[in-house]
């Protein structure tokens, strides 16, 4: 490939300069449309279906899917219950199956336990619920460190868990795809779906954060 | 010829402190989505499966330098050349000096949402009664393979608890290999921090893979 982009080392150095990397950036993205040229050429793509991929997980499957699907558990104890014990059918029962999420298991934060979830091999995240993986979740520092050292990864996330709290780290190894159930914050009793779903962050769901308390909530 | 994974992370050290990012930033160079797109779009073509694109990711040799949808474009490229459907000289000139080989499908623009939605499942029929049961004390294979494998490095020769059983699922390493599905029993099993990592574990720290 001869190509060179932002390493790991690069990406995470904040005096970094950016422009350094123009040129290089422009090389790969002249290969990518080289590509996109040959495989059209070769009718191997219908052009329209790359649009209407990256459109989906732009504009329709992300976050607020999961957060929808925690809200409801928090608000609907029969709901909590099925999600728990059966999440691929709760979670389709919502609209949300497919890619990337064909086998969902949701794990509920407890007093005692913080579930936190990784793919320590590659990037295997719970597409239908979450969308696409952030960088961090797929790059190497979030991957090495946070199956033995998991408070430490918490910290770089600004989170701190109560000293005795006992931590599990789900390391989606196979087709399986973790859903983490934030705790549901106190003082939300008056809330309804839609507001609590505002209190549901991405991280919350991955484990590398805490729901918003509804004062933080936009 | 030696097998080597370069994504085997879990466990190692020097790394550096994780950056996170805010909720609403998918993309970070102008040619990622595109990247993204044209990967969905040629694994729907079902010329590989998804073992295979894993293997072909995870043994790039600089993949430690490359950023995740790098990592992507150079697998597909990889994957693409070698079954003949695109050669380099062909991306190198940006467009086609070869004839296009027949493929299984093409994804086209309405067929998006349906496959979206169904995705790839990988749970199969039950081929035999399980092997073992929640609860049960296992130790997982130590002797690592010459192979794709999904059993981290970490994970290896440990003894841990059986907690789930998840049925009969595709079983990564032949299917990788282009050797079939063999459907295996799937379980999640939990390791304490000390079993896995000594003295240096965290307490009341617990992992688990699914194997």
């Amino acid at each position: 490939m001869g190509l060179r982009l932002c390493d790991y080392s690069a990406m995470h150095d904040h005096d970094h300069d950016h422009h350094e990397d123009h040129s290089e950036l422009d090389d790969t993205e002249l290969r990518v449309r080289a590509l996109q040229t040959v495989l059209t050429q070769k009718g191997y793509i219908d052009p329209a279906a790359l649009d209407l991929l990256i459109d989906t997980y732009q504009t329709r499957i992300g976050p607020r899917n999961g957060a929808r699907v925690v809200a409801r558990a928090w608000s609907d104890t029969a709901f909590f219950d099925w999600l728990v014990s059966d999440a691929t059918a709760a979670i389709s029962s919502m609209g949300y199956t497919g890619r990337q999420g064909e086998h969902m298991v949701a794990v509920p934060n407890t007093d005692q336990v913080h579930n936190m979830v990784v793919c320590t091999l590659c990037s295997c995240y719970p597409w239908p619920v979450l969308g696409l993986p952030p960088v961090w979740y797929k790059s190497a520092p979030y991957r090495s460190r946070v199956v033995r050292d998991p408070r430490g990864v918490l910290a770089d996330f600004g989170v701190s868990l109560p000293p005795g709290k006992d931590i599990r780290l789900w390391d989606s190894t196979a087709e399986v795809r973790y859903l983490v159930i934030p705790q549901r914050p106190a003082g939300t009793g008056h809330m309804d779906q839609e507001q609590l779903a505002g209190l549901v962050t991405r991280d919350s769901m991955i484990g590398t954060g805490l729901a918003r308390l509804p004062a933080a909530a936009p | 010829m030696t097998y080597e994974s370069h994504a085997d992370l879990g466990g190692r050290l020097g790394f550096g402190s994780v950056v996170p990012e805010p909720e609403g930033e998918l993309f970070h160079a102008r040619w990622e989505p595109m990247v993204l797109a044209l990967t969905l779009a040629m694994g729907a073509t079902r010329s590989w499966n998804i073992d295979m694109s894993r293997s072909a990711r995870e043994t790039l040799p600089e993949y430690l330098q490359m950023s995740y949808y790098q990592i992507w474009l150079a697998a597909l490229e990889k994957l693409m050349a070698e079954r003949g459907q695109v050669l380099p000289d062909e991306v190198d000139a940006g467009r086609m000096l070869h004839p296009p080989v027949p493929l299984a499908r093409v994804l086209a623009a309405a067929d998006v949402p349906a496959a979206l939605a169904q995705g790839s499942p990988t749970l199969r029929p039950e081929v035999a009664a399980p092997q073992f049961s929640v609860g049960q004390r296992v130790r997982t294979q130590a002797r690592p393979v010459p192979h794709h494998t999904r059993l981290p490095g970490y994970a290896r020769g440990r003894c841990g608890v059986i907690e789930r059983l998840h049925g009969c699922h595709v079983f990564a390493d032949p299917h990788a290999q282009g050797l079939g599905e063999n459907p295996e029993h799937l379980y999640t099993v939990v390791f304490s921090g000390e079993e896995l990592w000594g003295a240096d574990a965290a307490a009341g720290t617990r992992v688990s893979v699914d194997a």
